[in-house]
């Protein structure tokens, strides 16, 4: 195929070539970053929290009237046994906040009692025994709490545990060298023994801004006395339907003076990820639907451009015909052009997109986009250009050479 | 000639029909797609009280210094309860007000009713007259009652409602917690969105708040804020709800209303001398820093606009570029393949500006035709934003008078602009070279 000629006929119709070329580019600019936004959401939404979520179901509990701390500890416990006398119920237990709740209490921990000097940051969660296994967490070294080394913690009370069990990665962190089993941490100006470590536990946030430690949470022996209380149940996942839908109404005829919101009291964890990343998801989905009818369109103006220039030119393809070029050339032909044309568009869209990229970071705290993604686009972009110029080339094709000697 | 024009349009839009259908559709959806990411920034960047919003400050004080930020902790965007003291006690602007979002649980009398949580703020007597806050029945506390620690709540029309059927209620007590108030103010319909006043809390989208009451009783009774706690390196504070509040954890939203910029100044110079007495006073062992931000800057600082919806907001303005540049390729093509007709025109006497309008015409009904699509899809569009932004926030995503006028407005202005290189290609066709070809 000679190159030359289709760049001398394109000379002739400059507007609709930039046109096209600049289409090309900008689609490929927005479709390739679009599609690291998505990936890069995606990613976040993939990531595990370390719970079994198939089994759980959380309630947000408020005593009505403001109970005193000892009445809160008597109703605790007599809640607890009820929810763990309810069939299908395989085990529960009552703490602050959960992963991907969005609420809770961060602290920094580290090797000084002087809080402003630490090794990382850590979300608190208040535990007791049956944390680990109500949550499903594996114990990777050490041991778990005992019921005796759970501690009432009253409003405003000071944080300063005996024990800890933190997560693996937050091990590494505080040492990096070596078991963190057995040694001392402070996440308070006392010193605290890391009894256990579990392999993953999600910190409650997933806002790009605690990423940095986002699997760095440690699990407090503390029994919290607070007029919000949350309970953590782990269902058997044939009953959790059944516990999701009876576990208000059977608290609620235990004792009357409480508070489950209906809209969001009661929770499965399937509704709690859901609501985590939300937004990640609607950005996904936002982007995707963007980038579909971007190309969609993109590959609507090639089939009418190209389609309007084999119009423009079916004498002279009857006259190339004549003289004996086949339907392959002509079909080529076509094809050529718009594959120079998309080159161009390409290169000026691979740049663009790296340009738009840059603003995005600058703008938006994006990562910087991985090369793949545009080498993706291109190829992307290159092959939708020529399944949408097959049409009109085809029917250049199929031009007969009499039309050379037809006048319009 | 404008009706000729346009009758002249209709006949060669229908000739290609597919070719119409695909501009205005390119037009409409682009449009549309703007629309709806627009709809949704007009709302979360609204500013929520116009009127005064040049004269409302929150100020930051840095109490952690500048080793915190080294750190990564930010200045706090709230007052320890220390500060918020104190600069309420020194009232150098015109009006001020501590506040603090509260959650309570109301026990109604009757046994069948389970009891409910309310949400509200804990705040002075000159929140209600800064923020201009409506009333339907009563009116706020006056300052005295805050002096006094007084048990008195405002509840909202819709907690109103709910309690009283609507009743003029002023007067009446409700039991909130384990304690009684008095109420003294039923506030009418106001939530402003974003709620500029809680943004250091909040998403600033949320339900209206059911209660207002004293901060100073709020503290007597030792209620909890429901809002956010920062604190850096204050692991040596008191245990207990005293040790709390005076400690270095800021909690406590501060506003200040200052008329003028001469006041603005005022309280600027105010705010650095009292960091600097606390320097001093050996509290603090740093230069004084401090900010005052009105509140449309303040809005700005928290970010209440969620990157999303800017992210979209501008990616949906590349998508309708990218529409209307495709409109213009098929413009073109329409317009050129009738070059012989332009030709016989122009030989026939027709003026290139005759032309020019009779082409702009024609664009003119692709736009229009375009703008309906545009409404159409706008308004599926307004339907589908529950799947992509927050509830709080999609909720807030309207079609109304205003948007379908933008959006028709939208659509025939990029119509024409993209219409514009078509139509003058289309008045620049010689004749003579029309003519000969033929």
């Amino acid at each position: 195929m000679q190159i030359r000629p289709i760049l001398a006929t394109l000379r002739y119709h400059k507007a609709g070539t930039v046109l096209i070329a600049m289409q090309i580019a900008l689609t490929l600019a927005i479709v390739c970053n679009a599609m690291f936004i998505i990936h890069q959401r995606l990613v976040r939404m993939d990531k595990p929290s370390g719970v079994e979520e198939s089994n759980l179901v959380v309630v947000q509990n408020e005593w009505a009237g403001k109970p005193a701390a000892g009445q809160i500890a008597a109703l605790m416990a007599a809640d607890l046994d009820t929810l763990r006398k309810m069939p299908g119920v395989a085990n529960v237990y009552a703490t602050n906040t959960y992963p991907l709740s969005s609420s809770g209490i961060v602290n920094g921990i580290g090797h000084s009692p002087d809080k402003r000097n630490y090794v990382s940051q850590t979300a608190i969660y208040f535990s007791d025994e049956n944390t680990l296994a109500t949550l499903g967490l594996k114990l990777v070294e050490g041991r778990n709490f005992t019921a005796n080394e759970i501690s009432d913690l009253g409003d405003n009370d000071r944080i300063a545990p005996a024990v800890i069990i933190i997560t693996r990665e937050l091990a590494h962190r505080l040492y990096p060298d070596g078991s963190a089993l057995g040694k001392t941490a402070y996440i308070s100006d006392k010193p605290s023994i890391i009894i256990g470590i579990v392999d993953r536990l999600q910190i409650p946030w997933v806002d790009s801004s605690m990423a940095q430690f986002a699997d760095c949470s440690t699990l407090l022996p503390f029994r919290q006395l607070l007029n919000t209380t949350h309970y953590v149940v782990n269902a058997r996942p044939e009953r959790l339907a059944d516990v999701t839908a009876r576990v208000r109404v059977t608290l609620y005829a235990a004792h009357r003076l409480r508070v489950i919101r209906p809209k969001d009291g009661v929770q499965t964890f399937a509704q709690v990820r859901a609501t985590a990343y939300k937004s990640d998801r609607g950005m996904a989905i936002l982007m995707g639907v963007i980038s579909a009818v971007l190309l969609a369109t993109t590959a609507a103006g090639i089939v009418g451009l190209a389609s309007f220039w084999v119009g423009q030119r079916r004498k002279q393809i009857g006259v190339r015909r004549a003289l004996g070029a086949t339907r392959q050339d002509i079909l080529g032909y076509f094809l050529t052009e718009n594959l120079l044309i998309g080159m161009a568009g390409v290169v000026l869209g691979g740049l663009l997109a790296v340009g738009l990229n840059l603003w995005l970071m600058k703008q938006f705290e994006m990562e910087r986009i991985a090369p793949g993604y545009v080498m993706t686009g291109v190829a992307m972009l290159l092959v939708l250009g020529q399944c949408a110029v097959f049409v009109p080339a085809w029917r250049a094709s199929h031009v007969p050479p009499v039309e050379a000697t037809r006048s319009v | 000639m404008l009706a000729h024009y346009l009758r002249l349009g209709m006949r060669s839009l229908r000739r290609n029909p597919i070719l119409t259908m695909l501009m205005v559709l390119t037009i409409g959806i682009g449009v549309a797609s703007s629309m709806t990411t627009y709809a949704v920034f007009r709302a979360v960047s609204a500013n929520p009280l116009p009127e005064k919003s040049s004269q409302l400050f929150a100020p930051q004080i840095d109490i952690w210094g500048p080793q915190s930020r080294a750190q990564g902790a930010d200045m706090p965007d709230a007052l320890t309860y220390t500060d918020a003291m104190a600069l309420l006690r020194d009232k150098k602007a015109r009006r001020q007000t501590a506040i603090y979002p509260v959650n309570l649980t109301l026990v109604p009398q009757s046994e069948r009713t389970e009891p409910f949580a309310v949400n509200g703020y804990a705040a002075y007597a000159d929140f209600f007259s800064m923020f201009k806050v409506p009333f339907l029945y009563g009116g706020a506390w006056d300052m005295s009652q805050d002096d006094m620690h007084s048990s008195v709540v405002v509840i909202s029309s819709q907690l109103n409602q709910q309690l009283f059927q609507g009743a003029d209620s002023v007067g009446r007590t409700i039991r909130l917690d384990d304690h009684d108030y008095e109420i003294v103010g039923v506030v009418d319909d106001w939530n402003p969105r974003p709620r500029f006043y809680d943004v250091n809390n909040s998403n600033g989208f949320t339900d209206p708040p059911d209660i207002f009451l004293p901060f100073t009783r709020a503290i007597d009774l030792q209620m909890n804020t429901n809002g956010n706690t920062n604190c850096y390196g204050s692991a040596g504070r008191k245990p207990g709800f005293d040790g709390f509040i005076h400690s270095d954890c800021a909690w406590v939203s501060y506003w200040a209303e200052l008329p003028d910029t001469k006041s603005e100044a005022a309280y600027r110079d105010y705010l650095t001398n009292y960091a600097a007495d606390q320097n001093r006073a050996g509290r603090f062992h740093w230069q004084p820093y401090i900010t005052l931000r009105n509140l449309a800057e303040w809005l700005d600082f928290e970010k209440v606009v969620p990157p999303e919806t800017r992210i979209s907001l501008w990616l949906s303005l590349g998508f309708l570029l990218v529409c209307l540049i495709n409109t213009i390729g098929l413009m073109l093509a329409k317009f050129m393949r009738r070059a012989g007709e332009i030709g016989v025109r122009r030989a026939l006497g027709a003026s290139r500006k005759e032309i020019w309008a009779q082409f702009l015409a024609e664009a003119a009904m692709v736009g229009v035709g375009g703008g309906v699509v545009g409404v159409a899809f706008t308004g599926l569009g307004a339907l589908g934003v529950g799947l992509v932004f927050e509830p709080d926030i999609a909720r807030l995503a309207r079609v109304n008078v205003s948007l379908i006028g933008l959006t028709l407005v939208c659509a025939l202005l990029s119509t024409l602009a993209a219409a514009f290189y078509p139509t003058w290609r289309a008045s620049r066709v010689q004749p003579a070279w029309q003519l000969k070809s033929n």
